[in-house]
């Protein structure tokens, strides 16, 4: 997996400084989100957690440049989001209407490249290896409401590859199919990072799912959110839904964003500021608790 | 990315869209960029339509319009519910009629004034002729997808209850059938209303449109213009009332259906 | 359901109603309905020959006409409006008042303003086809899909390519609704005018027809009126289908669900 060439060694490609959003209604003014702060280096595979209502959606609209933020700024490859940036694809949770049902899988993974401006030719091999990559290739003059869910998932994936984006944005992509195709999208999701070294903010709801699938787990408060907890997960790079998820340490990794997350459910309401710094490394069952290790908790 | 200002400036603007219109209409005569003869300014115009409304003739004329929208919507809509149930439940019936359906239904109805004329003359039934004739398609396809969007697992419950097909109408086929029948008679309300006042224009059978043609060709060209607005103060009227109608009907009912454009 | 029993029930009515017709005028001489023979017969007649150049022809031509102008204009307006919402709250109160009046009633209002022509008539087709066009591509453009919206500009299509690739596809459906409803206004229009104020054309045959009594030869002119409808509704149907196929595709699978 080779790291994005960037500005500078270690500068981080994404970078959410501060980010705060106050919605106006009838009442008043709710906070929906206060502070959300954190890094994404190149390369990385950084999965953002919450209870529900702690505007995930909310965030990832403002990163993706849909929506502006109340205060605070979105930085992608040192230039400010005001608007959706070139670099960027977002993938929706709702596959059956992200996808233009006027159009075939082909006319769909390629329209965004059309609109760039990009050669035919360049054009066909971005479209085929995308295909390719999520397993497509045999349906491209399908419809998309012609496939499954998890088909038109792909499809989504596949137009958001093809894009060859920096930062790829997954919404809770998964959360609206079932069991067994999720298990085949996840490892769809990491095989599709490992050969293309694109950088990806996984959204998601499912505990299991954020932990199988980053490097990282950002856990986030109730609303008004702040960053609770940026857990580093030190599971091997190769990972499978069998292995992987019987590991000890995947228990304890997931146990611990469990814990996090009920934390975050009972503090629902209670404005928490966020802690200075919020990475986390959890331990080891096997280490002695009274080790000099420096943990912030 | 953009935030809704929360001033309530649509209904401001529709206002504001309506005066603009009346002041144009007000000038353009006025400056002479159409001859005043052919184009009077909307302050005489309306004059005259606030003062028809004193007027027993005007109202004659309105009523003989109303009678034949009236009468020739609810033959229509009966007819139509009747034939309309009757072949929607019968597969057979549906496949055996649906060719002179699809030939018949095209058939402007404006082609039978001729045949009203002759049958009918002047008198209020060519009217009606061809009111009917309009509304019924719109009710009957109304009604025909009502009936066909049934739920056969609620249809087949019901047999298997012994519920004969009377009871399995009313319990079963009418519920699902209405919210359809309620689109068919609001979009027939509107045909008929335009079929009345045609064939009064064309026929002279009494009604608005007979005092329409007379005014043009009696020069009373404001008269002509104030009985324009007439109808489509009609017109207004009606599909706010059907509307009405149909909210009350249906607020009962679940709304799942979508309006299915004939 | 095999061909021969669709072909079956596509004739077994028609063919029904037309034994009866012919049979109960077998002996008759009633003035008012022909015998199924004569009407053919002048059918053929009157309709072809000169009578379909000087009055069918340009008939159907002023219908094409008006009926593509109201087309392009209620498309065009109707995309500016739906898509500026100042511009819709201003001008829908009018246009509701402009669409509640029943289209024949402009042909006094309109002789008035242009003249006895053949421009007339046609103005007369647009003044009341435009309004079906116009007001369902407002109401098609005005609700696009969010999260389809939302896809669309992260991929920072916008502009043009967003109305072409987006806006209008997604309206299309609501849009082909209103020409279809064009269509039967715009030949209803077409007859109409001529009946009313005309020298010429298939609806004034077909009142010179009935007023000098050629019952058969009026019956042929209303069959013709017919056939006029069911080709249009046809030609329609298949353009449709065309245009709109992902569209019954998508609605096929969600009833299905």
């Amino acid at each position: 997996m080779q790291s994005n060439p960037t500005d500078g060694q270690g500068q981080p490609l994404l970078s959410v400084r501060g980010i705060q959003k106050i919605y106006k209604v009838d009442a008043g003014e709710i906070e929906a989100v206060r502070n959300l702060t954190f890094d994404l280096r190149p390369g990385e595979l950084v999965c953002l957690v919450g209870p529900s209502g702690s505007g995930k959606t909310t965030l990832l609209k403002i990163i993706a440049g849909l929506m502006a933020p109340t205060s605070g700024e979105v930085v992608l490859a040192g230039k400010k989001v005001t608007e959706p940036p070139k670099d960027m694809a977002v993938v929706f949770q709702e596959y059956g209407r992200s996808l233009f049902p006027w159009m075939t899988v082909r006319g769909n993974v390629e329209l965004p490249l059309k609109n760039a401006g990009i050669a035919k030719a360049e054009r066909n091999q971005l479209v085929d290896n995308a295909l390719e990559a999520v397993g497509l290739s045999h349906v491209p003059t399908s419809y998309p409401w012609q496939l499954s869910g998890g088909m038109q998932q792909r499809v989504a994936i596949a137009r958001a590859v093809a894009y060859q984006p920096k930062v790829l944005l997954m919404d809770e992509p998964f959360a609206a199919v079932d069991a067994q195709t999720r298990a085949d999208l996840e490892d769809l999701v990491r095989d599709v990072w490992e050969k293309l070294g694109v950088t990806i903010l996984f959204v998601t709801h499912d505990i299991d799912e954020s932990v199988y699938l980053g490097e990282r787990v950002v856990v986030l408060s109730s609303s008004p959110t702040v960053v609770q907890e940026d857990i580093i997960i030190d599971l091997p790079e190769k990972r499978d839904q069998l292995t992987t998820r019987s590991l000890p340490r995947f228990v304890e990794l997931r146990n611990h964003v469990y814990e996090q997350i009920q934390i975050a459910k009972k503090n629902k309401g209670a404005a928490t500021a966020a802690p200075v710094d919020p990475r986390v490394t959890v331990p080891h069952a096997t280490d002695a608790p009274s080790a000099g290790e420096v943990n912030a908790s | 990315m953009n935030t809704t200002k929360r001033l309530p400036t649509g209904p401001l603007l529709g206002l504001a869209g309506i005066l603009g219109f009346l002041l144009t209409w007000e000038l353009i005569p006025r400056l002479g960029v159409v001859n005043p003869r052919f184009l009077p300014p909307a302050s005489e115009v309306l004059g005259v339509f606030f003062s028809n409304l004193g007027l027993g003739a005007f109202w004659t004329a309105v009523l003989d319009t109303m009678t034949g929208w009236f009468l020739g919507l609810l033959i229509a809509t009966a007819a139509a519910i009747v034939l309309g149930l009757v072949i929607g439940s019968s597969d057979f019936l549906r496949k055996a009629t649906n060719s002179t359906i699809e030939f018949l239904r095209p058939i402007p109805s404006v082609a039978l004034i001729p045949l009203a004329v002759l049958l009918f003359g002047l008198r209020l039934e060519s009217t009606l002729l061809l009111v009917i004739y309009a509304s019924f398609w719109q009710v009957l396809i109304q009604v025909l997808y009502g009936v066909a969007d049934v739920d056969p697992v609620a249809s087949n419950t019901a047999k298997s209850f012994g519920l004969g097909p009377l009871a399995r109408i009313r319990y079963v086929v009418w519920p699902t059938t209405l919210p359809y029948l309620m689109t068919g008679i609001r979009l027939a309300a509107a045909v008929a209303l335009i079929l009345a006042i045609t064939a009064s224009l064309i026929i002279g059978s009494p009604g608005l449109g007979k005092e329409i043609a007379n005014a043009q060709s009696g020069g009373a060209i404001s008269q002509m213009y104030a009985l324009v607005l007439t109808t489509g103060v009609l017109g207004i009227l009606i599909n706010m009332g059907m509307r009405f109608v149909e909210r009350r009907t249906l607020s009962w009912h679940s709304s799942v259906r979508g309006e299915v454009v004939v | 359901m095999n061909t021969l029993k669709k072909a079956g029930y596509l004739v077994a009515l028609p063919a029904l109603l037309i034994f009866i017709w012919w049979i109960s005028t077998l002996g008759s001489t009633n003035f008012f309905v022909p015998k199924p023979g004569m009407l053919v017969d002048k059918l053929v007649t009157v309709w072809t020959g000169e009578r379909l150049v000087e009055d069918v022809l340009p008939s159907l031509t002023r219908l094409i006409i008006g009926i593509l102008l109201a087309i392009v204009l209620g498309t065009g307006l109707g995309i500016l409006v739906g898509t500026t919402r100042w511009l819709r709250n201003l001008l829908e109160p009018v246009l509701e008042f402009f669409r509640a009046i029943p289209p024949p009633v402009l042909i006094p209002v309109l002789m008035l303003l242009i003249g006895v022509n053949d421009q007339m008539k046609i103005a007369v087709i647009v003044s009341g086809c435009i309004w079906p066009v116009l007001l369902n591509t407002i109401e098609g453009v005005r609700a696009v899909d969010g999260v389809l919206s939302d896809s669309a500009r992260t991929f920072r299509i916008s502009g043009v390519a967003r109305l072409r690739y987006l806006v209008l596809p997604s309206a299309s459906p609501q849009i082909m609704a209103g020409v279809r409803q064009c269509l039967s206004i715009g030949l209803i229009l077409m007859v109409i005018s001529e009946m009313f104020a005309s020298s010429e054309g298939l609806g004034f045959t077909i009142v010179q027809f009935q007023r000098s009594f050629a019952i058969p030869e009026m019956w042929s002119g209303i069959v013709v009126l017919g056939l006029i409808g069911v080709a249009m509704s046809f030609m329609f149907q298949w353009a449709e289908r065309r245009i709109l196929g992902w569209y019954h595709g998508l609605r096929e699978v969600e009833h299905a669900e």
